[in-house]
């Protein structure tokens, strides 16, 4: 059984197009896996005087990224902001598991059918390495270009504290209180959807997303189960150039093309998964965050409306009007500014949302022309050596 | 891969052939009638091989090829059809020939020992017997003819047999010799031009020549293919040689002389060269020295051998080694020109009758121009189960001499029952093509197979309108079982019998076709998932077209929108590719594999059978061992009347274990041929099918290109 023992290497393009704002350029430039730990290098190059340094650059792990999310969630003033959703928990569990299968059938295997095994499992782990550190970086890249979130106090303190964060992790209580929490919210969901809309602008928003969202779920399951398809026929090449190779060393010259038609195959297939499931997947992730805004503001409106029936009553009973006055305001202030922030984000959501679709497809597109074309030229030499022997 | 290799590089060695002027051209030509060239332009050969072959044994047959035979059988013909295989033929034809310009081709070979290299250059007088015609064909330019003539002089010179015969066979050349000798001047004389303006003529020479050998030969090359078969000719080379030779000129004296030389030298020569990578290797050697030797051998020959014999057996000699090294390729052209002789094809599966009683009925139709069947083109209505029967009936006459009989494709109640009880079910449908296929591809082989084509059963099959019912091919009958008991006593005395292999060819080869069997099941599971997974991506893929569809139309940017529906259609059209494709991996490759799957059953069968009748020697030597100990047993008891019962006893058992001693050896004999033959033939199945695989992957790929550059303008629209 092989373990990773570490990887470290160099990142580059994002799948979110982001604002260049140059004030604040943050990047991951290299990362380290140690187990199931994945140690990040968050660099920074800044000219706020916000920060001491114009430069520098830190070690943050996963769950440092989680808490970072966790508490510009929990608070209130960013209510009205769509927060730019957690990179999900680096998963090496599926590479590692079929790394472990490869070592136990490898006796099933001639050598270079298992080499060539290994190899793709090898190239497979990178792929995921790569983009566990990529979603991390664009989590911060969305921080940073964001007006608001950027001046966030816990933001910097991520980006600047050179010490370990020695983040708490999340207790069982707490994770519990967490599930809890959603299964509240999804009931609060249900309860003030009856809640009738005052603004139009949301209204459509609000069906468009949910709408939305259930199909982009729905596109990037299918999405992966046809990624995973295609790399299984991908390894299939690896099998059939393997026995071919093995079955006859003189057809080696002609069939060894295979193996790059299986490198092809399984390259399409790899960044069909980089540039279009992971869109998909952002997006869905990221819809899911412009739900909770939508969320969040109809909890807004739902308290304004209550404490609107509040005022009335103590009005009715002349009992604590003040307060109940303030109150009143106070909801309507704040479904006001949730309102409008909201507003300006979801805006800023679809703009976004669209430009990042056409860079993938357009990638998307590009690479798929050039991997077919590659694996034209290799098939016609394939059949040139075949038909001169 | 490598043999198909030395075929196509097989031009090469071909100018080097010097004796067989029409020959080379037909090839060339690639037309239909090669194989009728082949008898035509084969007597030189055959003259050589016979010479050759015979330089131990023969000292009669050479005169007897080269004076009678060829001038009886083909006398006439030559003369009346082409000149230059009067080459070949005596002296008369040739002294009448040089005014011609084929003739003067021809000659020249026998001269070309006399002749400058000029001569070589503008007539290319070496290689006369292939380059002039193929050149008149190709139009090549004068300049391939140049450069090839003298590679072709060297061939003579390079094999030490050759020259060990020359002074054998000058006696016998000499007439030849004289002949070409005047041919010679002619040539010199005439240029360059006239050869190629007269080329055209040979060509449709050629032509009226291959008519000739088809209507007047076929019997003879029918014979001759069957002697060879079941003849002596135990090695590849002897039989090819004997197998060309009858087929081409020689009457039926000189073929069974010939097979009878062809045996005894097989035995002695053939041996190191019976595998065929060996026997290329050998003949890509000697093509390479060839053309090394060449200048300095061309240059000695002439300036040594003025006199017309010397180089006339030169060439003689040449032709012969030449002969034995393109035997190989020639019998693959053979083979291959049998297909053209005899095309099967297989349409129109209809459904007849109804409920559990319906079956598959297919139309066979034959065009041929074989003389032995009556008519040119006719059709019959065959079911699946007269497939089958033909295969019982061939297997029977044919397995238990070593023969390879192809297997024919698999009972499948499941997919016949849903034939017989769906409608039109998709499946049931593929389930029918899948089928008429492998049918169609197992009766070519069928009749691709020199002498399971002879057999009347195969004509029959092929010709007669109504055939009997074939029974005992009911999956599950009472037949099938026995037979099932059978195989498993087979499996089991397979088991039990130790044969100590005498001869490491089979052993190796055995081992050979046992570890490919291995890899070819383990290729065939894997392509079989490939399959799979295509068909699985392929349905994925249609999944998330819909789903990007969805998508789509609930996108609010009318850019967006528009592109996600675009590569919804995309990811249609890619799903109809991805299954095109998974139905090209499956006909195109599963198919062949599963075919030479059963195919190498069948060729271990003819190993088995080989087994079995080393046994049956055996057991006769051990009875007869018996018999002789009781004899003396007896003639110690003194009883003088059962002595003489022993003594008869013993006489029989004799007889007996040398009968069957014969029989192995038959066998063995049929069991290399077969396997040597099955080898070239999967080399070049498998070489076809890849390209035709790897060609339809090609285009699937070029039609993703198409289908995602036209998408790409639609994404880049998005803004």
């Amino acid at each position: 059984m092989i373990i990773f023992v570490c990887v470290v290497f160099q990142l580059r393009s994002v799948s979110v197009d982001l604002n260049n704002d140059v004030s604040l350029l943050i990047d991951i430039p290299d990362a380290l896996c140690e187990r199931d730990k994945v140690k990040f290098t968050v660099h920074t190059k800044t000219t706020l005087s916000v920060f001491q340094k114009p430069e520098f650059s830190v070690p943050r792990q996963h769950e440092d990224f989680i808490w970072l999310h966790d508490t510009l969630v929990e608070t209130e003033e960013y209510a009205g902001l769509i927060i730019p959703p957690a990179p999900p928990k680096p998963d090496f569990e599926s590479p590692r598991e079929k790394m472990h299968k490869l070592g136990e059938g490898e006796a099933t295997m001639t050598k270079e059918e298992y080499t060539k095994m290994k190899q793709e499992l090898e190239a497979e782990y990178l792929a995921v390495f790569k983009k566990t550190v990529q979603v991390h970086e664009v989590f911060l890249q969305r921080l940073s270009s964001h007006p608001v979130l950027s001046k966030d106090r816990n933001f910097q303190i991520f980006l600047e504290y050179d010490q370990d964060l020695s983040v708490r992790r999340k207790n069982a209580k707490e994770m519990f209180g967490g599930f809890f929490k959603n299964m509240v919210k999804s009931a609060d969901e249900v309860l003030i959807s009856g809640v009738k809309e005052v603004d139009d602008f949301f209204e459509q928003e609000k069906t468009f997303l949910l709408d939305y969202s259930t199909k982009i779920k729905d596109s990037t399951t299918k999405a992966e189960r046809m990624t995973r398809a295609h790399k299984n026929v991908a390894d299939d090449y690896i099998h059939v150039a393997a026995i071919l190779n093995s079955i006859s060393a003189e057809e080696n010259t002609a069939l060894k093309n295979f193996t790059f038609l299986q490198k092809v195959e399984g390259r399409v297939a790899s960044d069909q998964e980089l540039k279009l499931t992971e869109l998909l997947r952002y997006y869905t992730r990221d819809i899911q965050a412009a739900k909770d805004l939508l969320y969040r503001r109809a909890r807004a409106l739902a308290d304004y409306e209550n404490s609107n029936k509040a005022l009335d009553k103590a009005r009715l009973k002349s009992k604590d009007v003040a307060q109940a006055e303030d109150n009143q305001r106070q909801c309507m202030q704040k479904f006001e500014k949730l309102s409008e922030s909201g507003k300006k984000e979801l805006t800023s959501f679809k703009g976004r949302r669209v430009v990042a679709f056409r860079k993938n497809l357009v990638e998307m597109a590009e690479l798929e022309i050039k991997h077919a074309k590659n694996s034209v030229s290799l098939l016609q030499g394939c059949i040139e050596t075949l038909k001169n022997c | 891969m490598k043999m198909a290799a030395s075929s196509e590089r097989s031009p090469p060695p071909f100018p080097d052939a010097e004796d067989q002027e029409s020959e080379p051209a037909l090839r060339d030509e690639d037309s239909d009638e090669g194989a009728d060239i082949f008898l035509g332009t084969n007597p030189l050969e055959a003259m050589a091989d016979s010479t050759f072959s015979a330089s131990d044994v023969l000292s009669d047959l050479p005169n007897d090829l080269l004076g009678e035979p060829p001038s009886a059988v083909f006398g006439d013909p030559l003369s009346n059809i082409s000149k230059q295989e009067s080459t070949s033929n005596p002296a008369k034809q040739s002294s009448k020939l040089p005014s011609d310009v084929p003739c003067d081709i021809f000659d020249p070979l026998h001269g070309t020992g006399m002749e400058p290299k000029d001569d070589g250059k503008n007539a290319s007088l070496i290689d006369i017997v292939i380059n002039p015609v193929t050149s008149a064909k190709d139009n090549l330019p004068v300049d391939d003819l140049l450069s090839q003539p003298e590679i072709d002089i060297p061939a003579k010179t390079k094999t030490e047999q050759p020259a060990e015969l020359r002074s054998e066979e000058r006696p016998k050349d000499e007439p030849l010799s004289v002949a070409s000798s005047k041919p010679k001047k002619d040539l010199f004389e005439d240029s360059p031009e006239d050869l190629f303006s007269e080329l055209p003529k040979t060509k449709a020479k050629t032509k009226p020549q291959m008519d000739l050998f088809g209507d007047s030969s076929p019997d003879l090359f029918m014979d001759a293919k069957a002697a060879a078969d079941t003849g002596p000719g135990r090695n590849a080379p002897a039989d090819l040689f004997s197998e060309e030779s009858v087929a081409t000129t020689t009457s039926k004296s000189a073929k069974s002389n010939i097979s009878a030389n062809s045996i005894v030298t097989a035995n002695s020569k053939a041996n190191g060269v019976h595998s065929d990578e060996e026997e290329q290797d050998i003949f890509a050697e000697a093509t390479v020295e060839l053309s090394l030797d060449s200048p300095h051998n061309n240059r000695k020959t002439l300036d040594t051998t003025k006199p017309s014999e010397p180089a006339s057996s030169l060439s003689a000699a040449a032709g012969s080694s030449k002969a034995q090294a393109k035997t190989l390729e020639e019998l693959e052209e053979e083979e291959s020109e049998d297909k053209f002789e005899l095309n099967i094809s297989i349409t129109n599966p209809e459904k007849v009758g109804d409920g559990m009683n319906a079956y598959m009925a297919y139309k066979v139709s034959t065009q041929t121009t074989l003389p032995m069947f009556r008519s040119k083109t006719f059709t019959v209505r065959r079911r699946f189960s007269d497939f089958l029967g033909l295969y019982e009936k061939l297997s029977e006459k044919h397995s238990q001499n070593g023969y390879i009989v192809p297997p024919p494709p698999e009972k499948s109640l499941l997919g016949m029952t849903k034939v017989k009880v769906g409608k039109d079910d998709p499946s049931s449908g593929e389930f029918v093509e899948r089928r008429r296929a492998s049918l169609e591809r197992y009766l070519q082989r069928v009749v691709c197979h020199p002498s399971l084509l002879q057999d009347p059963d195969v004509r029959e099959f092929l010709e007669r309108e109504e055939l009997p019912r074939a029974v005992n091919t009911q999956a599950l009958s009472g037949a099938g079982f026995l037979k099932m008991i059978n195989k498993a006593t087979d499996a089991v005395s397979k088991m039990t019998i130790k044969m100590n292999e005498s001869d490491v060819w089979f052993e190796e080869k055995l081992q050979e076709v046992e570890s490919e069997d291995q890899q070819l099941r383990k290729l065939h599971a894997v392509v079989d998932s490939l399959v799979s997974h295509r068909k699985e991506l392929s349905v994925n893929t249609a999944v998330f077209a819909k789903s990007v569809a969805m998508l789509g139309s609930s996108e609010d940017n009318t850019a967006l929108s528009r592109a996600l529906s675009q590569l919804a259609e995309l990811e249609d059209k890619i799903e109809q590719l991805h299954q095109e494709q998974a139905g090209n991996d499956f006909f195109v490759f599963t198919e062949l594999l599963a075919d030479y799957i059963r195919l190498l059953g069948a060729v271990r069968g003819s190993f088995d059978q080989r087994m079995k009748s080393w046994q049956r020697w055996q057991d006769a030597q051990t009875t007869l061992q018996k018999k002789r100990e009781a004899e003396a047993k007896l003639l110690w008891a003194n009883k003088p009347d059962k002595l003489q019962q022993a003594k008869d006893e013993i006489a029989e058992w004799e007889g007996k274990v040398t009968q069957y001693e014969r029989e192995f050896e038959r066998v063995s004999a049929t069991v290399r041929k077969e396997v040597i033959r099955f080898e070239k033939e999967k080399a070049r199945d498998f070489k076809k099918q890849i390209i035709k695989y790897l060609e339809s992957l090609l285009q699937s790929q070029q039609q993703l290109i198409k289908y995602w550059e036209a998408f790409l303008p639609e994404a880049k629209a998005i803004a």
